[in-house]
């Protein structure tokens, strides 16, 4: 009985050392060579796609999807194929994933990460492997803080949108007094630094908790406030509920809030009463007033209405694709496509054009506002520069 | 420290508080009614108060109701509560007792240690919070009529009440009652708490023990479908994770009132849902959590079984 | 409380444990030899990426090396909860929450972006790696032991929920954006371990190779001590305390004194494995420490089987690399099925299963599992 433990203990040891030196002489994967023709390449998506966060992240996914079967449908001698990382936006797990994509040399490049959390935890890896990424919905300004060549942003960050949101409220509802509300995420906290700038004084200010369902305390600190205004910084679904609750309360003033409320779900959450005439900002159109026949093929592929960035998601993705078409098939031949494109996507209608350090070019960041109308949100008025 | 928002939201934010903490307490009792029969911590009760809010907000939609059409009038309305009530009920206790089927009697007939119980509990829960949130793309829901209205109906002491909290506070105080005499009063309670104060014991005088046990889960199931049709009521809010939060909370209700005692999970649970409240105004509402766990610390460390003790067997409960 | 097979003198070998000592001493050695050198060897090539054909114990959609890598953090996790829950039978829901600790000292004293740095001017500079590593287990060890002196008066399952409090105390504490920790913002920068060969950093960006060598090496030592500690005087505490807690006070064991020591040595461990895992991911933030990650870690510890070192470090592993495995298998099979959205979901089942076939563990200690004999008679009068 020992012997035959022992046996296959040792056994397994020497297979183990047999690999390990079988692996020290195996030379690393041929790169595939520039100009020929190259047909089992790969697009990465990044971003969540379970856990809690997932609603945001399959938009996403879907609009690159829908951007790759177009592809697909046209090329069908050369395909690309679609990879995905599901980081449930968890910067923990984002390494593990990133470094996975890193390693793959099919991959050519990386629509995501969707969130700036897990984008910081992994642009290390990018630059290192070379690979460039070009994410549609992380608007955290410190990422482009470092020039790491591989990022690039599809959207504007939050410095344009929280003074655009600060100004709105200021100029064009000329409210007096403004209760402001954040989640304490990188992304609200930052959005409501930025519009606590832009007014000066509020008439008071609370943080919620990411997840919170029952917001009693706060919507009777923002009603003894006699505030008019609200803004929220944070994501849809804590927004609804606060709003919700407000309204339920007997608060009838006009709630403002950033991109990361600027989703279907959010009137779902809400309820259409309660939703109207709340002002959404984004950085981006509204990707149900998508232009071209986006919004139609989109449903036809996935049987829903496109959420928040997958339109953007569709148009960077269509950048790489026409990278890819255009024969560079490599990283580095992709990240100076990237670098000097210089083109009008099809679905936001937004010219593309980054700067060095990642950035959109400024000029194409426009803020709009948007109104919930009848359950819906509508596009209201670019909201001009300060 | 912000004393002044805090006495001058003081009536709202009892009312408000007691609310919630009616919520609570109801959830709390599925806890402490497994807790006081099988020393078990029933991780999956939360999953158990989540299906029961979807379970009723399709029934409602079931019935043509949606957050955009409410039914008009109060027959009608009380109607559809009650359907809804019936289904979250039935969908919740039967969740809970198949927990007890899947999960826990296998391992109590092959006499598991304790600490099984608690994975095979966490698997559980892991089991129903992923089928719901994969049948429901994960998405948050809204889709809720307004059965009860929440515009105030009079003022108390500065207090403006609604009928949904009456509706709620009330409606938690008749589950109470009626479980605390069920307990205490009937044959099948009696045998409940046998079997809390010494199952073997209990088993050699004739109680079926695996029956009170099935009768414990179906119970706290029973609580935990009507909560989850109260925050159907107060909230209009479901997502496939809800659970974790509110039985979270349930359970610090629980301990804190002394787990496996039916009077001191509801007097846990009303005491959180205050604290809560008050803690938010004071200090701000990114700490409310953090305050009902020092509140929960404080009170072990003085009253290391809870509030009122433990004691489903005995006497007082 | 009787262990048969001492009693008899000639033991039958039984389980993995039992075979592995009842072989001669060389043989012992050489079989724990030839084990160590594969998890040595694994992210290495043929291992991960054989010529021809597909291991299927790689992870298909993630990296191999980093979820080894991932896996080798929560076998250290699991090898310090299993001195709180597996040896002293403490149950701790919020054992996390040292990884948080940890995690943060050593961010926070060694990271440029520190605030402690940037904002508060504590400190000058940012120490370099070696000297924050031993502070930030020190710092997590005196946290061990003031959450440890005023709660180990409780029992059981009181014990259970104030340890979980503890846990979300420290997330609530970490996702404050405004304080030292930077909340959802974060802290970046945070330095990886030094060394170098040939001008090139051994511990890089890319390649999470070093990083698992060196969590392996960590555990080895880790291994070592816990077991030599297990098999001292204060094993022997820790054992009666978990028996019968009365018993062992009675019997002159100081309880509150070992319980104590239980404590602050599974902290110690929680917040080396949190130190390590903050210098390879170079960016952490407060969604790391949900409460989630407390349970997963428990149920390492007893999937393994509670108070067992192999059955722990098997535990943690599984935890940590199945769900991640589960992630790319629909692909792997040709299946048209997104495994990643049901890993949970039979992560979940495995859970149960597991439970109900072998409630003891994977690799379960032998004096343990014959405790749970024992109980087993006591308790099957009442079923």
């Amino acid at each position: 009985m020992r012997q035959q433990l022992a046996r296959v203990l040792g056994g397994v040891a020497v297979l183990a050392l047999v690999a390990g030196g079988a692996a020290a002489c195996k030379s690393d994967d041929a790169t595939p060579g520039a100009g020929s023709k190259v047909c089992d390449l790969k697009l990465g998506f990044f971003g969540a796609l379970t856990g809690d966060a997932a609603g945001l992240g399959i938009h996403m996914r879907n609009g690159v999807k829908l951007a790759l079967e177009q592809y697909n449908k046209d090329n069908a001698d050369c395909k690309v194929a679609l990879e995905e990382y599901d980081s449930q936006g968890d910067p923990a797990k984002a390494p593990a994933l990133a470094t996975k994509a890193a390693g793959d040399t099919k991959v050519i490049g990386l629509v995501g990460p969707a969130f700036s959390g897990e984008t910081e935890a992994s642009l290390d890896t990018f630059k290192g492997a070379n690979l460039p990424i070009i994410t549609p919905s992380a608007t955290r300004p410190s990422l482009s803080d470092k020039d790491w060549g591989v990022f690039h942003r599809g959207v504007g960050n939050d410095l344009a949108q929280g003074p655009a949101a600060g100004r709105y409220i200021k100029d064009v509802l000329k409210a007096e007094k403004v209760y402001v509300v954040d989640d304490q995420s990188a992304y609200g906290t930052g959005l409501a630094t930025e519009v606590v700038k832009v007014l000066g004084t509020v008439a008071g200010q609370d943080k919620v908790q990411v997840k919170q369902v029952d917001f009693a305390a706060t919507v009777a600190k923002i009603k003894a406030s006699g505030a008019t205004v609200l803004f929220f910084g944070g994501y849809y679904t804590e927004a609804g509920l606060l709003l919700k609750q407000a309204k339920a309360a007997g608060w009838n003033g006009v709630m403002v809030a950033g991109d990361g409320v600027n989703d279907a779900n959010f009137i779902k959450v809400a309820g259409d009463a309660a939703a109207e005439g709340t002002v959404l900002t984004c950085p981006c159109a509204p990707a149900t007033s998508a232009k071209g026949s986006f919004v139609a093929d989109y449903k036809a592929l996935i049987n829903a209405e496109p959420g928040t960035y997958a339109d953007v998601s569709y148009d960077v993705a269509k950048i790489f694709l026409e990278g890819i078409k255009a024969g560079k098939t490599t990283r580095a031949d992709m990240l100076a496509f990237i670098d000097g494109y210089n083109g009008t996507g099809s679905a936001t209608g937004v010219t593309y054009k980054f700067e060095k350090n990642g950035e959109l070019d400024p000029t194409q960041v426009l803020v709009w506002a948007f109104e919930v109308k009848g359950g819906a949100v509508v596009p209201k008025v670019e909201i001009p520069k300060g | 420290m912000d004393f002044s928002e805090l006495f001058r939201n003081f009536p709202e934010l009892t009312t408000t508080g007691l609310t919630q903490g009616a919520i609570y307490a109801l959830v709390a009792l599925g806890y402490t009614l497994v807790y006081g029969v099988l020393r078990l911590i029933n991780f999956a009760h939360s999953e158990v108060f989540m299906v029961g809010t979807f379970a009723a907000m399709w029934t409602w939609n079931a019935l043509g109701f949606n957050q955009n059409l409410s039914p008009s009038g109060v027959l009608i309305s009380a109607g559809v509560l009650i359907a809804g009530l019936l289904a979250a009920v039935a969908v919740s206790s039967a969740t809970a007792v198949a927990v007890e089927l899947t999960a826990y009697r296998p391992l109590r007939k092959r006499n598991a240690p304790p600490l099984a119980f608690l994975i095979s509990a966490i698997g559980a829960s892991f089991v129903i919070m992923e089928i719901i949130g994969i049948a429901t793309d994960r998405a948050p829901y809204g889709n809720m009529p307004e059965l009860v209205s929440n515009k105030p109906l009079f003022t108390i002491l500065g207090a403006e009440i609604t009928p949904v909290q009456i509706v709620i506070v009330v409606g938690a105080l008749v589950m109470l009652v009626g479980l605390d005499w069920f307990i205490n009063n009937t044959r099948l309670g009696r045998g409940v708490r046998a079997v809390a104060q010494d199952p073997d014991s209990a088993a050699l005088m004739g109680v079926n023990k695996g029956r009170v046990i099935g009768l414990v889960f179906l119970l706290g199931g029973v609580m935990a479908g009507v909560a989850a049709v109260f925050a159907n009521l107060k909230y209009g809010f479901t997502k496939f994770n809800l659970g974790f939060l509110f039985g979270l909370k349930a359970f610090t209700a629980a301990v804190l009132g002394g787990i496996g005692n039916l009077r001191g999970a509801v007097l846990g649970g009303l005491l959180l849902g205050l604290v809560e409240n008050y803690a938010s105004a004071l200090v701000g509402t990114q700490f409310r959590d953090l305050v009902a766990f020092v509140v929960l610390i404080a009170v072990l460390m003085f009253r290391p079984t809870g509030i009122l003790g433990e004691s489903l067997g005995r006497a007082r409960a | 409380m009787t262990d048969v097979q001492i009693k008899n003198g000639a033991p039958e070998p039984r389980g993995f444990t039992g075979k592995l000592n009842a072989m001669s001493k060389p043989g012992r050695w050489a079989a724990i030899t030839a084990l160590v050198a594969l998890f040595y060897l694994m992210p290495l090539g043929w291992f991960a990426d054989p010529p021809g054909f597909y291991n299927p114990l790689v992870t298909f959609s993630s990296d191999f090396g980093t979820v080894l890598f991932d896996a080798a953090i929560f076998v250290l996790l699991a090898i310090g909860l299993n001195v709180v829950v597996g040896f002293a039978g403490l149950l701790d829901l919020g054992y996390f929450g040292f990884f948080a600790v940890g995690a943060y000292a050593m961010a926070l004293l060694t990271s440029p972006a520190s605030k402690l740095i940037t904002d508060y001017h504590w400190l000058d500079s940012p120490w370099p790696w070696l000297a924050a590593l031993p502070v930030a287990i020190v710092i997590t060890a005196l946290t061990g032991v003031l959450l440890g002196w005023p709660t180990l008066r409780l029992r059981g399952d009181y014990l259970a929920i104030v340890t979980l409090g503890f846990a979300e105390m420290i997330r609530v504490i970490a996702v404050q954006s405004e304080w030292v920790l930077g909340g959802d913002r974060g802290i970046s920068a945070i330095p990886h371990p030094p060394g170098e060969i040939g001008g090139e950093p051994i511990f890089g960006f890319v390649d999470p190779k070093p990083y698992y060598w060196l969590v392996l090496t960590v555990i080895i030592v880790v291994v070592f001590g816990v077991r030599n500690l297990a098999r001292s005087r204060v094993g022997r505490a820790w054992v009666s305390i978990r028996e019968d807690e009365d018993a062992a006070e009675l019997m002159g064991v100081p309880t509150f004194k070992f319980k104590l020591w239980a404590f602050a040595i599974g902290a110690t461990i929680g917040g080396l494995s949190g130190a390590l895992w903050a210098s390879k991911v170079n960016f952490m933030n407060s969604t790391t420490f949900s409460l989630e990650n407390s349970i997963l870690v428990l149920a390492a510890v007893i999937l393994g089987g509670a108070g067992s070192i192999p059955g722990a470090i098997l535990g943690g592993f599984l935890v940590a690399y199945v769900p991640e495995w589960l992630r790319g298998l629909g692909g792997f099979l040709g299946l048209d099925i997104n495994t990643t959205e049901y890993r949970y979901l039979i992560f979940g089942l495995v859970l149960i299963v597991m439970m109900i076939f072998r409630p003891q563990g994977i690799w379960p200690n032998r004096r343990r599992e014959a405790e749970i004999k024992d109980r087993q008679k006591e308790v099957a009068v009442g079923e």
